[in-house]
C-alpha cells in the first residue's frame, strides 16, 4: 500500500491533459489490497482555480500551491515545493508525466528526497504490494523490468502508454499547500521567454490522428500535409531529418528523443523509418506509410503501405477522403 | 571557461534493433561501442564555447572529459581528446555497478574537485534512455540547470543564454555559473552555439567535428587519469534502481501493401475502422 502524490502540470491556468496519464498510473499502482490512496498536487500561478479541474478523479485530496514564484516552469523553483509536500504529507511515490516538464523536474525531486527514480515507464505492476515497472530502453527495442530500492520512489510515466484517466465523480477536497523555502540555485536562473509554437492543431501527445512528414517533402512540407491534417483534425509531426533540414520546426519531431506518440491513426509520409523515428510512433494503433522507396524500413511497421510519389498520392488522398464525407 | 563533459559509451545506436534478449538478460554482443551521440554533441558544444571558430586549434579555456567504465572506455575518451578536449578522467567501474544516481554523485565529487564553470552533457544516453544525470548532478551540487538545450549563447564569462527545446516550443533561460546544461540534437547545427570568441559571421559545419590523423596521434599523449569509484562516493555504492530482466517488445503483425489511394481509404474505413 502506497501513498501516491501526482504532480499536475499547469499551463495557461489549466491542468494539462497529460496529467491524466499520471493519474491513470496512480490508480493502477494503487490497485493493491488494501488499496493505496493518491493525492494531486497542483502548483503554479492560478493553481487554486485550476485545482477544481481535478477534483473528480477520486483523489484523497487536491493540494494547491498558488504562488507567483511558480508562474513559470523552472525546475529549481518547482522541485523544492514538490519535495517538501511529498515529505510532510508522508507520500512514498511521487509521479509525474514524462513531458519535457516532468523530465526536467522529476530527477531534482528524487535527489532531494534521496529517492530512486524510474524514468519514462510504460507500465506498472503492484503485485504483492511491491511496485515493479517496465520501461523501454534502446529506442524501444527492448523493455526492462525494474524496481526502485529506496523507501520513497519518484516515477515519470510515458503519456502514450497510460491512457488518460477519466473522471469518476465525487469531489476531492482542495487544500492549500505552502511554498517551500527557496533554493539558492533558483537565484541563478532567469526565465527569459516562452517561445510557444502557435498552432490550431491538437497537441501531438493528445491527437487521435497524426500526419507526419519526412525530408522527402522538402519545402512543400506544410503545403502537402496541412490539407490532410486539417481534414482529419490531425496533429502534424515530423521526422528528425525533416526538422534538421529546417522543413519543419523542432517541436514537431516524433521519435526516441522527440515526442513519443501512440495515436489511433498515424500517417508516415516520405519517412524512411530510422530506428529513432520508429521508437516514437510504433505504439500507434494503425500505421499508414506512403513512400516511393518500396524497401523503406517504415513499411516493416506499417499496417498499410502505399508505394507512391507522395506529391501526387497525398493530394489524391485528400480528394478521396472528401468524397467519403 | 572551464567545462566538464561526461561521456558514455553505448552499443551502436543505429543498430539497436539488433539487441537480443536471452533468458531475461540483454545481449549487445556483435554491436560496436560508440560514444553516446548526445555526449558527442556536448563535446562539440564545449569545443565551440572555448575557441574562436576561425582558429579552432587554440583552446581558449579548458575541456575535461570524464567517462565511467572499464579500461576499454579509454578509447571513447581518446576520441574526444583527439577532437580537441584537453584532458580526460576515467572512473573505473562496470555498468552493473552503476545507475544514474551513483554516476551523478560521483560527478558531483569530480566537479567539487575540478571546479568547472559549466558541466555540459547529452540530454540522455541512447541505451538506457533515462534522461536524468544532468538534473541529478545539478540538484546534488545545488547548481542551476538548463536541460534539452537547442541553442547556447555565451554572453560573458559568468552566464549563458540557453534556448531549451520543450513540448510545444522553446523556453529561454539565462543561467549563471557554475551551472549544468544538457544538450539536444540541434545544438550542433551551424549557428546553434554562439561564443564570444567567435565572429557572428562564422558558420560551423553541421554536426560534430572529426579528428585528423595527426590529432589522433597527439591525443595519445594528452593526460588521462584513472579514478576509483569508492574514492568519489565513499562506501555508499548502493544502487537506487534495480533492473531485474529484459524482454523484446511485442512484434507488430505484418501489414499489407495497398495499390491505390482508393484502396487505402477503403481499408482504413472498413478494415481498420480508423476513419
Amino acid at each position: 500500500m502506497s501513498n501516491i502524490l501526482v504532480i499536475a502540470e499547469l499551463h495557461d491556468g489549466h491542468v494539462r491533459k497529460s496529467t491524466h496519464s499520471a493519474i491513470a498510473f496512480a490508480r493502477q499502482a494503487g490497485s493493491t489490497s488494501p488499496p493505496s490512496t493518491f493525492s494531486i498536487l497542483v502548483l503554479g500561478q492560478g493553481a487554486k482555480a485550476a485545482a477544481a479541474e481535478v477534483t473528480t478523479f477520486g483523489a484523497a485530496k487536491v493540494i494547491a500551491v498558488d504562488d507567483a514564484y511558480l508562474a513559470n516552469p523552472v525546475a529549481e523553483r518547482v522541485a523544492p515545493t514538490v519535495a517538501a509536500i511529498a515529505k510532510s504529507g508522508g507520500f512514498d511515490v511521487v509521479v509525474v508525466t514524462a513531458s519535457s516538464f516532468g523530465k526536467d523536474v522529476a530527477p531534482r525531486v528524487a535527489a532531494k528526497l534521496a529517492a530512486g527514480y524510474a524514468p519514462d515507464i510504460s507500465s506498472v505492476s503492484a503485485e504483492g504490494g511491491k511496485l515493479t515497472y517496465k520501461r523501454p530502453v534502446y529506442a524501444g527495442n527492448a523493455f526492462a523490468s525494474c524496481e526502485v530500492t529506496t523507501a520513497v520512489q519518484v516515477v515519470s510515466v510515458r503519456q502514450s502508454e497510460f491512457a488518460p484517466a477519466e473522471p469518476t465523480g465525487g469531489a476531492s477536497p482542495i487544500e492549500d499547500g505552502a511554498l517551500a523555502a527557496k533554493d539558492p540555485a533558483a537565484e541563478r536562473v532567469e526565465f527569459v521567454a516562452l517561445g510557444e509554437a502557435k498552432s490550431e492543431r491538437p497537441d501531438l501527445g493528445e491527437a487521435k490522428v497524426i500526419v507526419s512528414g519526412g525530408r522527402a517533402l522538402k519545402e512543400k512540407f506544410a503545403e502537402v500535409l496541412d490539407p490532410l491534417a486539417g481534414l482529419l483534425g490531425a496533429a502534424v509531426g515530423a521526422s528528425r531529418a525533416a526538422c534538421d533540414a529546417g522543413y519543419a520546426p523542432a517541436e514537431l519531431q516524433v521519435g526516441q528523443t522527440g515526442r513519443v506518440v501512440a495515436p489511433k491513426l498515424y500517417f508516415a509520409i516520405g519517412i524512411s523509418g530510422a530506428i529513432q523515428h520508429l521508437a516514437g510512433m510504433k505504439g500507434s494503433k494503425t500505421i499508414v506509410a506512403i513512400n516511393k522507396d518500396p524497401d523503406a524500413p517504415i513499411f516493416q511497421v506499417a499496417d498499410y503501405g502505399l508505394v507512391a510519389d507522395l506529391f501526387t498520392a497525398v493530394p489524391e488522398l485528400v480528394t478521396e477522403l472528401k468524397k467519403q464525407t | 571557461m572551464k567545462i566538464l563533459v561526461p561521456l558514455k559509451r553505448v552499443a551502436d545506436p543505429d543498430n539497436a534493433n539488433k539487441v537480443k534478449v536471452n533468458a531475461g538478460k540483454l545481449e549487445t554482443t556483435g554491436l560496436e561501442w560508440k560514444p553516446n551521440p548526445f555526449d558527442e554533441y556536448a563535446v562539440e558544444t564545449a569545443l565551440r564555447l572555448t575557441e574562436n571558430g576561425a582558429n579552432p586549434k587554440a583552446r581558449l579555456g579548458e575541456v575535461i572529459v570524464v567517462a565511467f567504465g572499464p579500461k576499454e572506455t579509454e578509447t571513447t575518451l581518446r576520441g574526444a581528446l583527439a577532437t580537441g578536449a584537453d584532458r580526460a578522467i576515467r572512473v573505473d567501474a562496470t555498468d552493473d555497478q552503476l545507475d544514474g544516481d551513483l554516476v551523478a554523485r560521483a560527478l558531483k565529487a569530480i566537479a567539487e574537485k575540478e571546479k568547472p564553470d559549466l558541466i555540459l552533457c547529452g540530454k540522455q544516453a541512447v541505451d538506457g534512455d533515462s534522461n536524468q544525470v544532468a538534473q541529478l548532478v545539478a540538484e546534488y551540487l545545488g547548481w542551476p540547470q538548463a536541460t534539452f538545450a537547442g541553442s547556447i549563447t555565451s554572453e560573458d564569462d559568468k552566464s549563458l543564454l540557453v534556448i531549451r527545446e520543450v513540448d510545444g516550443g522553446t523556453i529561454s533561460l539565462r543561467i549563471t555559473f557554475p551551472a549544468i546544461v544538457s544538450v539536444d540534437l540541434r545544438i550542433v547545427a551551424p549557428k546553434s552555439v554562439k561564443s564570444k570568441h567567435t565572429a557572428d559571421t562564422h558558420t560551423y559545419a553541421d554536426g560534430v567535428r572529426f579528428a585528423a590523423l595527426m590529432a589522433i596521434m597527439a591525443a595519445k599523449k594528452k593526460p588521462l587519469v584513472e579514478m576509483k569509484l569508492a574514492d568519489l562516493v565513499g562506501a555508499d555504492t548502493a544502487l537506487k534502481i534495480k533492473y531485474n530482466s529484459f524482454e523484446l517488445p511485442p512484434a507488430r503483425k505484418a501489414g499489407i501493401k495497398v495499390k491505390t489511394v482508393a484502396e487505402l481509404v477503403e481499408k482504413l474505413k472498413s478494415e481498420a475502422k480508423a476513419l
